[in-house]
């Protein structure tokens, strides 16, 4: 097993199918994820994009579905567009969702990125925006403000 | 909700977790005995402060075979700015820390 890169955790009062619906479902995903839709019908082997909600063709992540195991497991390659067909520069994302008490516990964890590249800065700098406003929308229906517009370049 | 808020804020209450979070900024996915070597504390006083650190949410952690590898959290800290930061002071406020770096001459601040 490969050493992640970075492990991002947010305890979220919701249920499991609740929030894997909100990783997955586009109409979900515009609300907290930079106005973005992640577009896939999740089956391993399946391709995934994560684009503009009002522009399908503006896309600014696509990968490949690993696993997928609702609503618990969700195992994805992450890459630039431009970087689709090269293998080598794909990183790894996983979501783990699990009841916590009477929460949910996700975790996710970000491995094989490349050292210094500016996807890597890209992320650090957007999981963690991301992951709170994922948490804001389930556990009161409102987004945080920072999250809702679109920003010209994202990773994460 | 307040009880987390109230675990982060005292787990940020301490120079040595404090110290450890950098040590994670640094270099991410450390074990107790890489982040021990390099501090003045016993291994005890790094577990307990890990401990506390993790109870926060502020570190998570993965198991590597035998190793427990410690990994910065940032999501709790980015909630507390979100709330008191609002959308359109984000600009001024990073031009402010960008000066205050400038003109005191240190990354790290």
């Amino acid at each position: 097993m490969n050493k992640p890169k970075f492990v991002y955790v947010t305890y979220i009062n919701t249920t499991p199918e609740k929030l894997w619906n909100a990783l997955t479902d586009g109409e979900m995903t515009k609300q907290y994820w930079w106005r973005h839709r992640n577009a896939s019908d999740w089956k391993p082997g399946s391709t995934w994009r994560h684009e503009d909600y009002d522009d399908s063709k503006a896309v600014d992540i696509v990968g490949k579905v690993v696993e997928s195991q609702p609503p618990q497991r969700l195992v994805v390659t992450w890459a630039l567009p431009a970087d689709a067909q090269n293998e080598a520069k794909h990183s790894r994302v996983t979501f783990e969702i699990e009841p916590y008490m009477e929460a949910v516990r996700l975790t996710v964890t970000h491995d094989e990125l490349e050292p210094d590249s500016a996807m890597l800065h890209s992320i650090t700098e957007g999981w963690p925006k991301v992951l709170s406003s994922l948490k804001s929308i389930l556990e009161t229906g409102k987004p945080l403000a920072m999250s809702t517009g679109r920003r010209s370049r994202t990773a994460a | 909700m307040a009880a987390e808020v109230d675990k982060v804020f005292k787990a940020l209450a301490d120079a040595s977790r404090r110290k450890l979070l950098d040590m994670l900024h640094t270099t991410n996915g450390q074990t107790l005995g890489q982040l021990a070597e390099r501090l003045d504390m016993t291994r005890q006083a790094v577990t307990k402060h890990l401990a506390v650190l993790e109870e926060a949410n502020l570190v998570a952690t993965v198991w590597r075979g035998r190793e427990k590898l410690h990994y910065l959290n940032p999501v709790p800290i980015n909630e507390i700015y979100e709330r008191w930061i609002g959308k359109f002071e984000r600009q001024r406020l990073r031009a402010l820390h960008d000066l205050k770096k400038a003109l005191e001459g240190n990354e790290d601040e």
